[in-house]
């Protein structure tokens, strides 16, 4: 079946079967940041935006987003490379598997979230796994991006 | 995993309910319990474009869309402003923002599944649900039913001066719970009431119901034997997360501490 809907910003019709699922449809699409990780609807791995909400792509069935908004780590490079500088700096990730989803979450919860304390970043978080740190690194890159942010503004 | 013949997003509820008539037929949620089955479906029917993704309100009821994301529940604050912080914590412990932007009302309510928060959560409020064809029953009613062929459309809640707390235990951050329950006080019929439901026995969340009056200064053992007494009402089992004694453990110190903490509200 045919299925029209905004990916990145650009306007595309795609041939999918009844039941494809998102994921895969984007990566087919080129977007090869959104992963499966964990096939339990669990790890955030495959986190991309649909009409701005952060949403698991594993678990979207790509026929129901016809007329909707899908943004991908690609559709928000400059932003995803200016925090992923900041996760860099902490040494926070050992392989890296797990940030394109994680970096998604971020950067929604910054749009969702006026000026985050720590509980609540590591409630909006929680469903970001990560399989070889102890999220030590990602907290405070995390808080030194939002400084970052801050001082910005000002 | 799942096939799908043929995917229909529903003009009408008359239509829903037509498609789901066919044995091989389903109705989708957020997708999240369904796609990790193993199923042939023949028509799936989406519900998206019933407007079916609002919480309402009027003078005597909230009525929650099927299709409403958990974190629509979690945020509203007209729920928050009625019943506490109690909604949002059954909620706020599943899984991640991602999912429950994603997870549905409708889906864990029409699902009855034994692990749910917000069957726990609801069932202890004057909650009813909407069918299509089967007019609006209690949630207590519903919830003991097997599935049928029937579409739900809304899960209402009858308002009322309640007092609403809610508390779950998880082995680590995110997982399905250990056991959880939800206490619920409030003047019924001009006599104080009080609703107990505990949930992930690991069997579906049950309500029970007693005609207490609790004076304010009651003593710590008489409240202690109040949640044993409740405790017992239940029956639990036993898997992986938690074997049956201990989950009834569990709830007793729950429900002890439930009742302390809305009789300390005053």
């Amino acid at each position: 079946m045919e299925v029209q809907f905004v990916l990145n910003k650009k306007q595309i019709r795609v041939d999918v079967g009844t039941d494809a699922i998102l994921l895969n449809v984007l990566r087919d699409q080129g977007c090869k940041s959104v992963k499966c990780g964990c096939e339990t609807t669990n790890c955030g791995l495959c986190t991309v935006w649909i009409d701005g909400k952060s949403r698991l792509s594993c678990s979207v069935l790509a026929a129901s987003v016809a007329g909707h908004e899908i943004t991908t780590l690609e559709g928000v490079e400059k932003e995803a490379a200016e925090f992923g500088a900041f996760l860099a700096d902490e040494g926070a990730e050992q392989c890296g598997f797990c940030s394109p989803g994680f970096i998604m979450n971020v950067l929604a919860m910054l749009r969702e979230l006026d000026n985050p304390g720590m509980e609540e970043i590591k409630e909006y978080l929680a469903g970001n796994l990560c399989r070889c740190t102890g999220y030590m690194g990602q907290l405070r890159a995390i808080q030194k991006y939002l400084e970052y942010k801050k001082g910005e503004m000002e | 995993m799942i096939t799908i013949g043929n995917y229909v997003k529903a003009k009408t509820p008359e239509e829903a309910y037509e498609l789901n008539q066919a044995r091989n037929s389903r109705v989708m949620g957020g997708m999240m319990w369904m796609r990790l089955g193993n199923a042939r479906i023949k028509t799936l029917i989406d519900l998206s474009e019933l407007g079916l993704d609002q919480i309402e309100e009027t003078d005597h009821v909230f009525k929650i869309g099927a299709m409403c994301t958990l974190r629509q529940l979690e945020q509203c604050e007209r729920l928050r402003e009625e019943y506490g912080d109690g909604i949002a914590e059954a909620v706020r412990h599943i899984v991640g923002v991602q999912f429950r932007n994603q997870a549905t009302v409708g889906g864990s309510i029409y699902g009855r599944f034994g692990f749910s928060d917000v069957l726990t959560a609801l069932l202890a409020l004057d909650t009813f649900v909407e069918l299509y064809s089967g007019g609006i029953i209690r949630l207590s009613e519903f919830v003991n039913r097997r599935p049928d062929k029937d579409i739900l459309l809304s899960i209402i809640i009858r308002k009322g001066k309640r007092k609403f707390r809610y508390e779950s235990v998880r082995r680590t951050k995110t997982d399905f719970p250990v056991i959880a329950c939800a206490v619920v006080t409030g003047i019924v019929h001009g006599r104080e009431s009080w609703y107990f439901t505990v949930g992930a026995r690991p069997m579906k969340a049950a309500l029970v119901e007693r005609k207490w009056q609790i004076a304010k200064d009651v003593s710590e053992g008489q409240i202690s034997a109040y949640a044993k007494e409740i405790a017992d009402e239940f029956t639990y089992g036993t898997n992986m997360r938690g074997s049956a004694e201990y989950r009834r453990h569990l709830a007793e110190v729950l429900i002890r501490r439930a009742i302390c903490s809305i009789l300390a509200e005053g």
